[in-house]
């Protein structure tokens, strides 16, 4: 057996060098499988290693939606990354979705980027994320610009009004109350929507809100630091001279809640406001448009009556101007008269006098608050003198009006006690009650019981003779009438068709008719023979109606 | 020696194409003119190397998803034991069965027996020969079935197509997967089972 294996060896001997290299080459050929195998995975692991974006977490209130694994995040509905775990935070109050990036997504994991689970919504704003209904929901993303990253974030559970990018402005709004408004509400400009409630909060001191607002480029120009922002939410009824006003923002507004801005009409600034300027949130337009009303002063008021139907927020005028309100309205004791009187305090807003404060400030020389009390004094002293009058006589709300009254009498007035206390005077309706008391004095002073006796008197004697006139002259005066009336009988019968005196009256007219021609004839005659008259009638000279002829003819044409 | 003789013992040399018995000496086969070799040329290192690789590549091909199905918009990418799980949690323990089968136990089954084949060849081990001699006839028998996830897929997406409605398309892992059965197919076949019965003879040389 070794022979004959090293007979086969033999020829292979002889011919070695080809086999040799033959060998080689298959060898490499063969191994070139797994190599090229291990390269392609290897540049896969590579790849997977090199396209691996940042994973971050992000944690939520709710899992609902979310599926690990599946649940994609999208920005612009651009795929950047999906779940890969959802799993519960420490303490069990929030749930925490894993997410793996995408490569070049690094915008992503800046502090200030949100993250957000899109699902259908239905608001008074509008339908959003219907395509989730089928789809299911997806995390929504949106990129930020702070230097400092981080990895885990906390998701928002609404949208955010405002995605990374746009183009605008954000304001701070400062107000009571946030009203009806909720983020999202629009933000209107002459009633184009142009940005919206970004977001509220509460003051530090709870004692107001801040409302920060987003208004769109290229809108954002038109807020300037004159700007006036206010609720727009609600309906406004106003009822004035010229009739019935209901002023409303667009519907969703109304449902929804809404801010308008506009810089009033007068306003000369045209410079736009600094990003993050704070403004006022008025409640209405009106009171938005007002202009500026400066520093509030407290004053005091004491009547010395009963002030049923003044309310706090009850208007201050002066001569007919609203200058201010009343905020309390309160009782005292005077213990020299043992009565009760009212003080009432209000603000008044001196900058409201507009012109008049100026001038009449120019005249004294004195630091600001030391000048508003000298100028009530000056004024106090040429009459001024609150009074509170009916406003409205249905409701009988009254006003205090601040007014001048020459006949009032001096009073003493300090202009360094604080608060001021502006002297009063009765107000109109106490005076009304004054006259009517005047009036029914005189009344009661009137001799009513004779007046009585009078009357009773006249009234018997005037029934007497209407009894008269009923009992004699009535008779009389029907049987005047049966007469008259038989004479008209008589008058018609003697004109009837027929009667001989009508018959007698056409003779007597033919006759008078003849009488008449036989004139006419005669003056004709005479006038062509003046001489006959004298002479007596020719024979040949025959009364024309006898001889025919011209005259003749004339006088057959006259009617009969 | 009650086993009849070798055929190199004769002197002699079958063809691989057509059969032929040939002469040792002889290069070519006189009948169909093919290179002769007494047996197959480099048999176990190419084994080894298509072996290897078909290994290299299993990695992807579990690792990578396989199938993509979009359903009303909801998308997902499943692997194939993500879907061998997916479908038995589904109830249908059956066809979770059949791919896992198909797809898993098969490829694996063939890794492990090339291997150790490969293994006693090389160490001329005289252990249960006929029944490794079986075992190659097996996996060559069976080698081919795994190509039935290749089909399923290549099946699925291209009837289910409807747009929006639902949508399944191929995804890398299973060109990968392909790769995998194609090389263990490759590999089963250039292994020479003749090599098990070379373990008899005592001398020590490597067949050619």
């Amino acid at each position: 057996m070794p022979d004959s294996l090293d007979k086969s060896d033999a020829p292979h001997a002889d011919a070695g060098q080809p086999e040799i290299r033959q060998r080689r080459a298959r060898i490499s050929l063969v191994w070139l499988v797994p190599i090229a195998a291990a390269l392609v995975g290897l540049s896969m692991v590579v790849q997977n290693w090199l396209s691996a974006g940042p994973r971050i977490a992000v944690s939520f209130i709710t899992a609902e939606g979310l599926e690990a694994n599946k649940t994609q995040v999208k920005y612009k509905n651009v795929v950047i990354g999906r779940v890969t775990d959802i799993g519960l935070s420490e303490d069990r109050t929030r749930v925490i979705a894993s997410i793996e990036l995408n490569q070049e997504t690094e915008a992503f994991t800046r502090e200030d980027a949100q993250f957000w689970v899109v699902r259908p919504r239905i608001g008074a704003g509008g339908v959003s994320g219907v395509d989730t209904l089928l789809s299911g929901a997806f995390i929504g993303a949106d990129p930020g610009d702070a230097k400092d990253t981080r990895r885990e974030f906390i998701g928002l559970e609404e949208p955010p009004p405002v995605t990374f990018g746009v183009e605008g402005k954000r304001f701070t709004l400062r107000t009571g109350d946030l009203g009806s408004l909720g983020v999202g509400s629009p933000v209107y400009y002459r009633r184009i929507p142009v940005g919206q409630v970004v977001s509220y909060a509460l003051d530090d001191d709870g004692k107001g809100v801040v409302v920060r607002i987003f208004v769109n480029a290229p809108y954002d120009g038109f807020v300037t630091d004159d700007t006036r922002f206010w609720n727009a939410s609600g309906v406004d009824v106003s009822l004035a001279a010229d009739g019935f006003k209901v002023n409303t923002q667009s519907l969703s507004a109304i449902l929804a809640g809404g801010i308008a801005f506009r810089a009033p009409n007068y306003s000369t600034d045209t410079e736009p406001a600094a990003e993050n300027h704070a403004f006022p949130l008025f409640n209405d337009m009106r009171q938005a448009m007002a202009p500026d009303d400066g520093p509030a002063r407290f004053v005091q008021m004491r009547f010395d009556q009963t002030l049923r139907g003044l309310n706090v927020d009850a208007p201050v005028e002066f001569l007919g101007v609203p200058i201010g309100r009343v905020v309390s309205v309160n009782l005292d004791y005077d213990e020299h008269s043992q009565s009760f009187p009212v003080v009432v305090g209000a603000v008044i807003y001196p900058n409201r006098l507009g012109g008049a404060q100026d001038k009449l400030l120019a005249q004294i020389n004195s630091d600001d608050e030391e000048r508003n009390a000298r100028l009530i004094q000056v004024l106090v002293e040429r009459g001024l003198r609150a009074q509170a009058r009916t406003g409205n006589l249905l409701t009988g709300q009254l006003y205090v009006s601040l007014d001048f009254d020459r006949r009032a009498a001096a009073v003493e007035f300090d202009p360094h006690t604080r608060p001021l206390t502006i002297p009063t005077i009765p107000g109109s309706f106490d005076k009304l009650q004054e006259q009517l008391q005047a009036v029914v004095d005189k009344l009661s002073k009137l001799p009513i019981d004779s007046l009585a006796g009078n009357l009773d008197d006249s009234l018997s004697e005037l029934r007497k003779t209407l009894e008269q006139v009923n009992g004699s002259v009535l008779p009389q005066l029907q049987s005047t009438l049966e007469r008259a009336e038989q004479t008209l009988g008589n008058a018609n019968q003697a004109l009837a068709e027929g009667s001989p005196q009508r018959q007698q009256l056409g003779d007597t007219l033919k006759e008078v008719h003849r009488a008449v021609r036989s004139v006419r004839v005669l003056s004709d005659y005479l006038s062509r023979n003046p001489e006959s008259l004298i002479r007596g009638r020719g024979s040949d000279t025959a009364p024309a109606s006898f001889k025919g002829g011209a005259t003749s003819r004339e006088l057959n044409t006259e009617p009969q | 020696m009650s086993a009849p003789p070798y055929a190199v013992e004769l002197g002699l040399q079958s063809c691989h194409d057509c059969g032929n018995v040939c002469r040792l000496d002889d290069r070519e086969c006189p009948r169909c003119w093919s290179v002769l070799h007494t047996r197959k040329p480099n048999s176990v290192a190419r084994t080894w190397a298509l072996l290897i690789g078909a290994l290299i590549l299993y990695l992807p091909a579990n690792l990578l998803p396989v199938m993509y199905t979009d359903m009303l918009g909801n998308g997902s990418e499943s692997t194939i034991l993500s879907g061998v799980i997916e479908f038995w949690r589904g109830g249908s323990w059956d066809i979770a069965l059949l791919i896992f089968i198909a797809s898993v136990v098969v490829p694996c089954m063939k890794f492990f027996v090339l291997a150790l084949l490969l293994v006693t060849v090389q160490r001329r081990s005289r252990w249960a020969m006929p029944e490794r001699a079986r075992l190659y006839r097996f996996i060559e028998v069976i080698g081919y079935w795994s190509m039935l996830d290749v089909l399923v897929v290549a099946l699925v997406a291209a009837l289910v197509q409807l747009r929006a409605v639902s949508t399944i398309e191929p995804r890398l892992g299973i060109l990968f997967f392909g790769l995998v059965v194609v090389l263990t197919m490759m590999a089963s076949m250039s292994f020479d089972p003749r090599l098990i019965w070379d373990a008899e003879k005592n001398d020590a040389r490597q067949p050619r």
